[in-house]
């Protein structure tokens, strides 16, 4: 693998840092007028998902991680595993518990998500931002209220746990937000 | 191709505008000179943690010659003229620093750098502080400004003395502070510690609405400062922070000959030691210490930086008409 110097630590770059791939975020040079170059670099680790922070000599290097982003179709969960599959090559890919993580409660099946494979093996699931899911139990709201105020929690068919508006019903079909967990609108 | 266009949005063009005016008319009130020194000079600069841009000076028709250096600053050649006997001088030019680029830098930026004959320290801080004011008065609401020792600034935000706490206690500090790989970065070299543990930990806080001076800097530290008369480990050297940002840095000029050259010799060891170029010691400037600097005080702004405060600016390319990246 390349290694890459801290004047190529760019947005999205793969590199392994404390035997992690890891993935730059941001990287600022600092430099006293009169003095020596540093570069702080913001690192995400992407197996834990964890942010850290370090300060480079300027000119210092890291190599490269092994880490592509693969669009793949979620299958079924057996149990204890999470199957995906590459749909232009059918390859099948399978991910525990530990790498699937919080990701789990946006699943559904036929998706199209993003596996992080590392070394060919996934690391990290990213459910697609918006997903429509069906609401399996939540308390009967009053009929006529906006979707303004409180609202009330709603479980989904994945187990997932969204607040909802009260006019919401159990058996619709409601589009939410992975990133943040809201809920955006009813599906019709 | 829409990188045509400027980076910076057109008041910006306007701030800059009127930004050199007011310091041209604070500097005529006073009767200060303003003065051009060429970009292309002949000797180069030692510091080790500058890289200058070089070229070749090709006489008509030939095709190899002399290496040239594009300015890191008009520190050497403003101090041949004051040698000559100009009395005090400004000038607002263009400075060149390869390997130089972020949010913060841009290789080619401006420089206001100003010498005042018979100022120490103290009275030049004075007439910055009053530049400054006038130069912000519109945009910015300062509270009066503070002056600090680097040393009680050290202390207090890094929890050591910069001077004299051992390497374990500055790792020590430093892994306290979030900065866990401080002590693998620097090891065993001063400098290096000052530079990491001051830009991280000190600086970020300095003049939070209000202009912070700095002074009494290390003597290890690079620089074209004097030394202190009463303290051997500092020099008389001053750094302007201003929302966290380091605007300028200013000496009481260093006037002897031989401990000029002296620093040029340490940092030509440096250099040797890296792997870095080695430039020829600047001859001219040696030779107009010897012939006599008079006593004077100096100080080098950086007006992009001060831009970037006065419009609330994200990035030095928000107050450039064209950064590097599209020039």
């Amino acid at each position: 693998m390349a290694t890459f110097s801290t004047n190529e630590f760019k947005g999205g770059l793969k590199v392994m840092f404390d035997g992690d791939p890891c993935s730059i975020i941001e990287n600022e040079f600092v430099k006293p007028g009169k003095g020596q170059a540093f570069n702080r670099v913001k690192l995400r680790n992407l197996k834990t998902g964890r942010v850290i922070e370090r300060t480079f000599k300027s000119g210092e290097t890291l190599e490269g991680a092994d880490v592509v982003d693969t669009e793949m179709q979620y299958l079924y969960n057996d149990g204890e595993l999470w199957h995906f599959m590459v749909p232009e090559s059918f390859e099948q890919y399978a991910a525990d518990a530990n790498v699937v993580g919080d990701s789990k409660k946006w699943l559904k099946e036929q998706d199209v998500c993003i596996l992080t494979l590392y070394n060919g093996t996934p690391i990290s699931v990213t459910p697609p931002n918006f997903v429509e899911l069906t609401i399996v139990e939540t308390d009967p709201g009053i009929r006529g209220d906006t979707s303004g105020g409180g609202g009330k929690p709603a479980t989904l068919d994945t187990g997932a746990v969204v607040r909802v508006p009260l006019f919401v019903q159990t058996g619709e079909v409601i589009k939410v937000d992975t990133r943040t967990g809201e809920y955006v609108s009813r599906v019709k | 191709m829409a990188d045509w266009r400027p980076s910076c949005p057109l008041p910006a063009l306007k701030k800059r505008a009127d930004v050199l005016a007011t310091i041209r008319r604070f500097f005529s009130a006073r009767n200060v000179l303003e003065v051009e020194t060429p970009l292309l000079c002949r000797a180069g600069i030692t510091d080790p943690s500058l890289h200058p841009f070089t070229t070749f000076l090709h006489q008509p028709g030939g095709s190899t010659g002399d290496r040239l250096y594009l300015q890191t600053s008009p520190e050497f050649a403003m101090k041949r003229l004051l040698a000559a006997g100009c009395g005090s001088i400004y000038q607002i030019c263009k400075a060149f620093r390869n390997e130089e680029s972020g949010r913060y830098h841009n290789p080619e930026f401006t420089l206001l750098e100003w010498y005042r004959v018979g100022f120490n320290l103290a009275r030049l801080i004075d007439e910055i502080d009053a530049l400054l004011a006038e130069i912000c008065c519109d945009d910015l609401n300062l509270e009066l400004s503070e002056r600090f020792s680097y040393r009680e600034l050290f202390r207090e935000y890094v929890g050591a003395d910069p001077l004299v706490a051992s390497f374990e206690e500055l790792a020590e500090c430093s892994k306290i502070r979030g900065l866990p790989e401080a002590g693998e970065l620097c090891g065993g070299d001063r400098s290096l510690w000052l530079d990491l543990l001051f830009s991280h930990l000190v600086q970020p806080s300095l003049g939070r609405s209000r202009i912070a001076f700095v002074y009494d800097y290390p003597a290890f530290l690079p620089s074209l400062a004097r030394k202190k008369p009463d303290d051997p480990l500092v020099v008389e050297r001053v750094e302007i922070f201003l929302e966290g940002l380091e605007l300028g840095n200013g000496f009481y000029e260093l006037a002897d000959a031989v401990e000029q050259a002296e620093r040029f010799d340490r940092d030509l060891v440096v250099r040797t030691e890296n792997g870095l170029p080695l430039p020829a010691k600047d001859e001219r400037l040696l030779a107009a210490l010897r012939s006599g600097l008079p006593d004077c005080a100096g100080i080098a702004l950086g007006l992009d930086r001060l831009l970037m405060i006065l419009m609330r600016a994200e990035s030095i390319d928000d107050v450039l008409a064209f950064p590097t990246a599209r020039a």
